[in-house]
């Protein structure tokens, strides 16, 4: 399950702002997305999340429902309850166990609350539940850490030490340490080069 | 031989369509001028229809254009969504308001026209009603245009409207063919030449149906223009916010 | 998409607006009909099923843009995209939701509206089936609408303006059937029309709304 990415370049409302991006992922690795506000991270992650086409470049991946994403926003509905949350997102990806996500993020005593009285640390803690509900090997976060205390840091480093070790992969954005050993790429070397020429073309640059 | 893609690259399209555009505009008037005065004095009354008839050398046309502005859009459309050329996208987009005010005076020389024919301004009849819906369809078409930021998004999903839309116009006329039979007259003019109008007026709405054809070539040239022209400000201007 | 589906369904149920909203407009727009017209018994039993018709598509036009702006703003939108979810299953999915939360209790509610609007007692059955048949036109035309405007702020207006034209030949056919049905014409005619332009929407659209949720999630 090894994911690659080869000369990847990412346009954002149809400007590059990426070109040239090269990295891999094995199992047991993690890759953390490192740049300045703006450079282009989430597009970058959106576009290995399969949420829009790469621009140039490839994105290679052993099997095409691989990925795992979890975005700025959770995805969690404020009337369902915990349990029933994670059971709907199990449910689509053809999971039936729900228990061990619970535990895992330390969800237990919440269950059958309803999510929208979560605060904002919990409610992301179930969002990143979630993923593990989903089965999937190769898991793309962005931001993952934001919003979340120590304990809750400490808490999802935790889960995903456990989802490298069994063989799994992550690739995020995030700034802050989050205290076991990853792979750093800064991508502010790959910006889109400014090239404007006179003889624009379909891009209009 | 060159291919007709090549004028898919802006910066060609833009030059060929600056020399054109002032041929296309003279020809344009020219035939228009002569269409029109040509049928609005030197052609008889009809018999029946005394002086109103000859609004029609302004109703047909723009009746047709109408249509076949929303065939070009459609055309337009598919280019965009198979090819991904962008002129294609602008093009449609440039087409809609001209499509919009062919509409509009068709439905405005019909009312016209209807008032002393029919005794009325409107009436509920098949053709009326699916220009009028035609109309709905030109209108949400440049809304939604209007209304997203991202251009490539925008040309996407206008163009499945442009698709689907096509479909449910051609729903509504049949269906509105269902609901009411009208009181509009057959088709003015067909390829059969006995249902024709007759020729003293034929000649002149021919011209004139080439000068609104020419008319609407130029206007979605000059627009189709300006698009590229402001389409490739924006780009330039979120590069210069990226750098 | 069984999850997906008892999901919207329950979220319509728990958070209020889906049966309720549409109901109380329905019931607002036929009783606001005898004010503007008179209480005159003969003509608002002649006008009784297009009027029935007019508040239903409106009602149901009311809540298309829940359809899938909510899911769009919490981000459920990009994940059951990355799901192994089909969008075009997911679609039908929820214009099928959309129609058990909206269109169903409609259909369930116009008969006894056409009692406040003296439906001649012939009408009833044909009301209620042409209903039957034509709001699932609705939801999946509407899904394809709001699928159109799910990434624009305040999209309402835009989503009526564009997804009304489309409601056109559905609601001739539809109110066809009723109006024939409450003079005791024969209604097979329109109703065959009906059908078929329903069957061809729920055959094509989802397809169409796959496609646009796609290009406006890029």
């Amino acid at each position: 399950m090894v994911l690659k990415v080869v000369d990847l370049g990412v346009a954002r409302g149809g400007v590059p702002v990426l070109e040239g991006v090269n990295f891999a992922a094995a199992p047991g690795e993690a890759v953390v997305l490192t740049g300045p506000n703006g450079v282009g991270k989430t597009t970058l992650l959106r576009t290995l999340a399969g949420l829009q086409p790469p621009y140039s470049g490839r994105i290679i991946l052993p099997d095409a429902e691989a990925i795992a994403y979890a975005g700025h926003a959770d995805g969690i509905k404020a009337v369902l309850s915990v349990n029933e949350n994670l059971r709907f997102w199990a449910r689509v990806h053809g999971q039936a166990d729900i228990a061990d996500a619970v535990a895992r993020f330390g969800l237990g005593e919440l269950a059958a609350r309803r999510a929208g009285g979560l605060s904002a640390g919990q409610k992301r803690r179930l969002g990143l539940a979630r993923l593990a509900v989903t089965g999937r090997p190769i898991w793309v976060l962005d931001e993952p850490t934001v919003s979340l205390d120590k304990q809750s840091v400490d808490l999802f480093g935790a889960a995903v030490r456990a989802h490298l070790a069994s063989g799994g992969t992550a690739v995020f954005a995030s700034h802050i340490d989050m205290g076991f050993d990853v792979r750093v790429v800064d991508l502010t070397p790959f910006r889109a080069r400014a090239t404007v020429s006179r003889d624009y073309d379909e891009v209009f640059l | 031989m060159a291919s007709i893609w090549e004028y898919a690259n802006p910066k060609k399209f833009t030059a060929t369509a600056e020399r054109l555009l002032p041929v296309l505009a003279v020809l344009a008037v020219v035939a228009l001028a002569t269409g029109l005065i040509w049928g609005f004095f030197f052609t008889p009354d009809d018999y029946r229809q005394g002086s109103t008839v000859k609004i029609i050398y302004l109703h047909v046309p723009s009746a047709l254009m109408a249509i076949n502005t929303w065939l070009m859009m459609l055309a337009a459309s598919l280019i965009w969504l198979i090819r991904r050329h962008h002129v294609s996208a602008l093009a449609a987009r440039a087409a809609a308001p001209v499509g919009a005010v062919m509409t509009v005076i068709a439905l405005l020389t019909g009312a016209i026209w209807g008032q002393p024919m029919w005794g009325t301004w409107w009436a509920w009849d098949p053709r009326l009603t699916s220009f009028l819906i035609l109309f709905l369809f030109y209108l949400g078409y440049i809304a939604l245009w209007s209304a997203i930021e991202n251009d490539d998004t925008a040309a996407d999903l206008t163009s499945v409207l442009c698709i689907v839309g096509s479909v449910f116009a051609l729903l509504s006329r049949y269906a509105v063919n269902f609901w009411n039979q009208g009181l509009h007259q057959g088709a003015s003019l067909s390829l059969d030449k006995e249902k024709n109008v007759a020729d003293v007026f034929y000649h002149p709405l021919l011209l004139c149906i080439a000068g609104f054809v020419l008319l609407f070539v130029a206007l979605v040239l000059l627009r189709t223009v300006t698009e590229i022209r402001a389409r490739r400000t924006r780009a330039l201007l979120a590069r210069e916010r990226m750098a | 998409m069984i999850a997906l589906f008892i999901r919207d369904v329950r979220l319509a149920v728990r958070a209020g607006g889906g049966f309720g909203l549409g109901l109380a407009f329905f019931l607002i727009v036929v009783v606001l009909v005898p004010f503007a017209l008179g209480p005159e018994t003969a003509l608002l039993s002649r006008i009784a099923p297009g009027v029935l018709w007019i508040g239903a598509l409106l009602a149901c036009l009311l809540s298309l843009d829940r359809i899938f702006a909510l899911d769009f703003e919490d981000g459920t939108l990009d994940l059951i995209a990355t799901s192994p979810l089909p969008l075009e299953g997911v679609c039908a999915a929820k214009a099928l939701a959309h129609w058990v939360t909206t269109g169903l209790p409609l259909v369930v509610a116009a008969p006894v509206l056409g009692v406040l609007l003296s439906l001649p007692a012939a009408g009833y059955p044909w009301l209620v089936v042409s209903l039957l048949v034509g709001t699932p036109a609705l939801s999946v035309i509407g899904t394809f609408g709001a699928a159109l405007t799910v990434g624009i702020k305040r999209g309402g207006l835009l989503l009526s303006l564009l997804v009304l034209p489309l409601y056109v030949p559905t609601l001739i056919f539809g109110a066809e059937v009723a109006r024939a049905g409450a003079g005791d014409l024969a209604v097979e005619t329109p109703l065959v029309l009906l059908a078929a332009v329903t069957c061809v929407t729920i055959a094509l659209l989802p397809f169409a709304s796959a496609a646009v949720l796609r290009m406006n999630l890029r």
